[in-house]
């Protein structure tokens, strides 16, 4: 503990502050009216703090020096950062979100390695490795590895470049792996002098290797959960960089992040119907190609001219979009021809399923960016109960979120998974570039049921040809 | 058992720290709609990029070439956390809000 001064009080009134407006921040973040300011207050709480911290901070009666060069460092941080954003594509806001994860982690692990230098011998003397010093040391180094290199292959199969690995033995390797990463850690911190750097290096290379293979052999469509779990890892991490510098705003900031991303975490697994413990094991790659080889299938078409008569005379549609909506960028298209429609005395609704596209409130984000009314949008259990009442269904670009699979095949990846049941509705017309499968790598029955017609193309395209086909009806 | 009084007694501040926040993240979380899982995921996760501090710290007192080196790129990883993961959620959130004045 560092002894009175008034500016290490100053510094600690203003972590006080910071971490308050964590944790306000954090609480408007979950209400749609407050969540911008929420964002806004978190952020200028890491202001306050980082500021504070340079101006104030002393160790062993030393400020913070180097100061242009931490100065440079910062605003390079922050121009490449805000680069990086600029080039996003909604899309690809998963990704961005796991690559930044990754940069705390590797900051972290980074942190840790060159503090290892700074355990004083004294302390090592009395107690060898297993000292509250080094033990925080080596939980920040090795969560933040794992977290660093796990969150950097999650945005690589996000970004699609980085497919599974699907052997079933896989997830064996990973648990042999996870127990010898866990046995050098006992066996590191069980030593009785100071180890010599090379043992160090050799654990964070096997822990980096670990976040490798934790991350390998799960199957796409749980991304979103894994990166909540590498999120509160990090957090965990940071706050462990907390014991270390005794530094509170650290250590409040890392808990809250890793408690509430576990919540979250177990919050989207609920969403899913899959414990944690399956999606980690990676259980279901490759279940269910074999239950539906023998079936006669055949697929009916429909052609744009066709569908929008279809359309034009229903009473009620409902707009299921997908990935491939949002890949397509076809929020805007639908919109017009949503009002097209409604100034036909159609009624167009929404329905939105948790996990549409690539992450929860994927789809809200893209239909508010063209203003699509609130009330319009369904969550899925309304929209299962408008469904029967519904004249036609409209898939636009998504598979297993209405794939009947979830409710019939228990053999399933998808089974148990809540699903918008389109094929409840009067008529159901399906929106895809081609019968290539979905995200789940599984057949969807759907296109195959007599109620379903298939119109092939891109949806932004199909869009625009039933827009042009009902302005000449 | 005396050594786990010991322990506890030494360190009873930050046992308290640590849950209360844990507490304090539970209920915060308590209460998302699904709509906005994405933008609190991302919140969070700029956040954690409080680890910056550490990395100042580490940076602010380097008295080596190597120390510098890895400082400044840990410095760098740390704002990236920051200003990317607040920019990101405030990307995310910006389309919320416009669809709520809408109403």
């Amino acid at each position: 503990m560092e002894l009175f001064t008034s500016q290490i009080s100053i510094l600690e009134m203003s972590y006080i502050l910071a971490s308050v407006l964590f944790v306000l921040g954090l609480k408007r973040l979950s209400n749609p009216d407050t969540a911008r300011s929420g964002n806004l207050l978190a952020s200028g709480g890491m202001l306050l703090a980082i500021i504070f911290t340079i101006l104030f901070h002393k160790k062993e009666g030393e400020h913070i020096g180097n100061i242009p060069w931490i100065l440079a460092a910062l605003f390079t941080g922050s121009i490449v950062g805000w680069l990086t954003t600029k080039k996003l594509k909604m899309t690809a806001t998963p990704q961005m979100v796991s690559l930044f994860n990754g940069m705390g982690g590797a900051c972290a692990a980074l942190i840790s390695l060159m503090e290892f230098s700074n355990v004083p011998d004294s302390l090592i003397l009395k107690h060898g490795m297993l000292n509250g010093e080094a033990i925080t040391i080596m939980m920040g180094l090795m969560i933040g590895s794992i977290s660093f290199s796990g969150s950097m292959i999650v945005s690589g199969k996000l970004g699609r470049k980085i497919g599974d690995i699907t052997t079933k033995g896989m997830r064996y390797v990973t648990l042999a792996f996870l127990i010898i990463l866990l046995a050098f850690l006992v066996f590191i911190l069980g030593m009785q002098a100071r180890p010599s750097m090379i043992w160090i290096y050799l654990f964070t290379a096997l822990a980096l290797i670990y976040g490798i293979m934790f991350v390998m052999s799960i199957d796409g469509t749980n991304m979103p959960v894994i990166i909540s779990l590498l999120n509160s890892f990090t957090g965990l991490a940071v706050a462990f960089g907390g014991l270390l510098f005794d530094n509170q705003v650290m250590l409040t900031g890392g808990i809250l992040v890793a408690s509430s991303g576990t919540i979250l975490t177990i919050l989207m697994c609920k969403a899913k119907n899959r414990s944690l413990f399956t999606i980690i094991s990676g259980a279901f790659v490759g279940g269910a190609m074999d239950s539906t080889t023998d079936r006669d299938k055949a697929i009916k078409e429909i052609s744009h001219g066709d569908a929008a008569i279809l359309l034009r005379y229903s009473q009620k549609i409902l707009i299921v979009p997908g990935y491939g909506f949002a890949v397509s960028k076809a929020q805007q298209l639908c919109h017009e021809l949503d009002d097209l429609l409604t100034s036909k005395g159609v009624e167009v609704k929404y329905g939105i399923h948790p996990v549409a596209g690539r992450m929860p409130g994927h789809m809200n984000v893209l239909l508010a960016e063209t203003d699509v009314p609130y009330e319009k949008l369904l969550e899925m259990e309304d929209a299962n109960k408008e469904i029967g009442s519904t004249d036609v269904v409209i898939v636009a670009g998504a598979n297993d979120i209405v794939n009947p699979a979830a409710e019939d095949d228990p053999s399933s990846p998808i089974y148990g998974m809540p699903v918008i049941k389109a094929w409840n509705a009067k008529n159901v017309i399906v929106i895809k570039r081609s019968m290539t499968k979905g995200y789940a790598a599984i057949e969807n029955d759907l296109f195959y049921h007599p109620k379903t017609r298939m119109l092939f193309g891109d949806v932004n395209a199909s869009m625009q040809q039933l827009l042009a086909a009902i302005k000449n009806l | 058992m005396d050594d786990v009084l010991r322990f506890f007694f030494d360190n009873r501040e930050g046992i308290f720290i640590i849950i209360l926040s844990i507490l304090l993240g539970i209920e915060v979380i308590s209460h998302v709609p699904s709509v906005l899982h994405t933008p609190m995921m991302s919140g969070a996760n700029a956040i954690h990029g409080v680890i910056l501090i550490g990395a100042l710290i580490v940076m602010g007192h380097a008295d080596n070439t190597l120390t510098m080196v890895l400082g400044f790129i840990a410095v760098m990883l740390g704002m990236l956390n920051v200003v990317g993961g607040f920019v990101v959620t405030d990307r995310m959130l910006k389309l919320f809000r416009k669809k709520k004045t809408k109403n």
